[in-house]
């Protein structure tokens, strides 16, 4: 077991927060200025996802392809074809949502270097509601063949998440914010493609979160250090392929697993966690996730903490997990 | 300049090879799509024996031409082209839609095949070639992109979505060939969906487009050349043409469009195609 990377003072009066999203608009204008292949594509949505700089910096190297995002995959597709490295933006819904099948046949079937990389995925897009609260977009992207996925848990791991998806040979899917989100690693952090962070030792129960659950499984965590519960917290950035060494070996250290996502259970982290865990060394298992259902109008804040998904529902998911591996 | 005769000749009889091929293959796969490949067998014998610039030597050139099949249900006759240009090995043409065989049901990305790209859900098509357009221009390359669509294909949204972009992006060296047959699986188009006038609808969204008979090699190839001569629109081919083209019982038969013909059916399709007896002798039968 390595070390513990290190990671931001999250507990101080006022913890640092930046949207993913941000992240990954600086990554693209550093990629953009050290390879000439990478060009970037979005759908009418280039100031939200943050595609902007990268546009007024390479407008030669930048397509918006409008309101039309099945298209814009498409179009990637024979940009990639051709030797570009090509990175496709729109909102989660839209990306993964509107253009699965195009995703599928013209990128994966081919095996294409085309980074898919969404922003305003999950609850924490907020007010806009159901309709662009995408909860299904791991789902649908982790089970088509090929497709590698990442959902980084702040910004200083996006931007390195970006990197490394310019770095694979094939397609990626990159899964990014709306909101701001605590920083949770300090900027020498070191992001390993296809590896799970430890964040936190611990063999009571082990919590397994991607994106923003991160840092409320760390809250949670010191919560129930204080009622003498010690928690492992994982960031599993990687999705696909999963790191299932490091499942196993929660599964055996801890006697007990639970997931945190803003994503439906179906199909999401906790699906792979549990095939994972299913697979290696079955233990009592909680998903802490959306169970089958749409979410509603609110902040990103008050929604987490709607669905059980803040620090607070985290630690009482937690607590009722460990009765259960004590029963 | 228009076609010589000896030229005339090569696509023309490419044409017949291609569908002789396409007869062959689907009857050798017991299943398949042979009434479209008849059909196009004209307008894509003329673009790749006079246009599209792919060799066995320039296979793998990332400056030659493309070509992407959008109704890629059709790609017994692409492959028999590929094959008639020394891509894909002849013998290779009876093991299509054979288990562990390169020539898949739709077709799959090959350069060592010449197969550009990875096709069989409809309406990807000019998107994917929009994009190879996008990037020759981009790169400063003067190839082209060739891409074949069809009057049923032109019914899926992504299409003008397609469309839309390469008027707006002036991919002028993007030239689409629509095989309009006037039938789809499910029947006439008038009876299933009609999508009206092609030329107008193409022409609408800002491009070169022109209504070519797609049985006359020589109009193909004006066309072609009058495309490749557009500097500031993409330009589309609208290709009338006759399902099944060149087998009588197949001609305008919407019930050809996705069935292979058995022993009997076959043997008479090539003997229509002016196939010898001795070498009709030497098929396999495949039904029982």
């Amino acid at each position: 077991m390595s070390a513990p990377p290190n990671l931001a003072p999250l507990y101080t009066a006022e913890p640092k927060k930046v949207a993913t999203r941000n992240a990954y608009g600086d990554a693209l204008l550093e990629l953009g200025k050290a390879n000439a292949d990478v060009v970037v594509l979005d759908a009418d949505l280039s100031g939200s996802t943050k595609t902007k700089a990268f546009s007024k910096a390479h407008p030669d190297r930048f397509f918006n392809m409008g309101v039309a995002e099945a298209n814009m995959i498409g179009v990637a597709a024979g940009l990639a074809s051709q030797g570009k490295v090509a990175f496709a933006s729109s909102f989660a819904m839209f990306a993964t949502g509107k253009a699965f099948e195009q995703i599928r046949q013209s990128v994966c079937i081919p095996n294409l270097n085309v980074k898919v990389c969404a922003t305003h995925a999950g609850l924490t897009v907020g007010e806009d509601g159901k309709s662009h609260q995408m909860l299904e977009d791991v789902t649908l992207m982790r089970v088509i063949p090929n497709m590698q996925v990442m959902v980084p848990a702040d910004s200083v791991e996006a931007r390195q998440c970006i990197h490394a998806a310019a770095k694979i040979d094939g397609p990626v899917y990159v899964r990014l914010s709306r909101g701001a989100t605590p920083i949770v690693f300090a900027e020498n952090y070191q992001f390993e493609f296809g590896k799970a962070a430890t964040l936190r030792e611990g063999t009571d129960l082990a919590i397994i979160a991607m994106g923003v659950t991160v840092s409320a499984a760390m809250e949670a965590a010191e919560a129930l250090a204080a009622d003498g519960v010690q928690a492992r917290v994982i960031n599993m950035s990687t999705i696909k392929p999963l790191d299932v060494e490091a499942v196993a070996s929660a599964a055996r250290d801890c006697g007990a697993i639970m997931t945190a996502e803003e994503h439906q259970e179906n199909g999401g982290l906790g699906d792979a966690v549990a095939q994972a865990v299913a697979l290696s060394h079955p233990v009592p298992m909680k998903m802490c996730a959306m169970h089958d259902q749409f979410g509603q109008s609110g902040t990103g804040d008050q929604l987490l903490a709607h669905y059980g998904l803040d620090a607070a529902g985290l630690t009482k998911s937690a607590k009722e997990l460990i009765k259960r591996k004590g029963a | 300049m228009a076609l010589t005769q000896e030229q005339k000749s090569l696509v023309e009889s490419a044409a017949r090879q291609t569908r002789v091929d396409t007869i062959r293959m689907v009857h050798a796969a017991a299943c398949g799509h042979p009434g479209g490949p008849l059909g196009m067998a004209d307008f894509m014998a003329t673009l790749f024996m006079q246009h599209l610039n792919l060799t066995p030597e320039n296979r793998h050139d990332a400056k030659r031409d493309r070509f992407v099949l959008g109704n890629g249900h059709t790609c017994a006759g692409y492959y028999s082209l590929l094959s008639q240009k020394g891509l894909i090995p002849r013998d290779d043409l009876l093991l299509f839609r054979k288990m562990g065989a390169d020539l898949q049901g739709h077709p799959h990305r090959n350069h060592d095949l010449g197969i550009d790209f990875s096709t069989g859900s409809l309406g990807n098509s000019l998107s994917v070639s929009l994009g190879m357009a996008l990037a020759a221009k981009h790169n400063g390359w003067d190839s082209r992109v060739y891409s074949a669509s069809s009057d049923g294909e032109s019914q899926e949204g992504q299409i003008w979505e397609a469309a839309t972009a390469a008027a707006h992006y002036g991919a002028s060296n993007l030239t689409v060939l629509v095989d309009f047959n006037n039938v789809q699986i499910d029947g006439y188009m008038r009876d299933v969906m009609d999508v009206r006038d092609l030329r107008e609808k193409y022409e609408a969204f800002g491009w070169h487009a022109v209504d070519v008979d797609g049985h006359d090699v020589e109009a193909v190839d004006a066309a072609l050349v009058a495309a490749r001569e557009e500097t500031k629109r993409p330009s589309a081919l609208i290709c009338k043409t006759l399902i099944g083209k060149g087998v009588s019982f197949m001609e305008n038969q919407p019930g050809w469009h996705g069935v292979a013909p058995n022993d009997d059916e076959a043997r008479k399709a090539l003997a229509e195609l002016g196939v010898a007896d001795d070498e009709l002798a030497t098929m396999v039968p495949v039904t029982a």
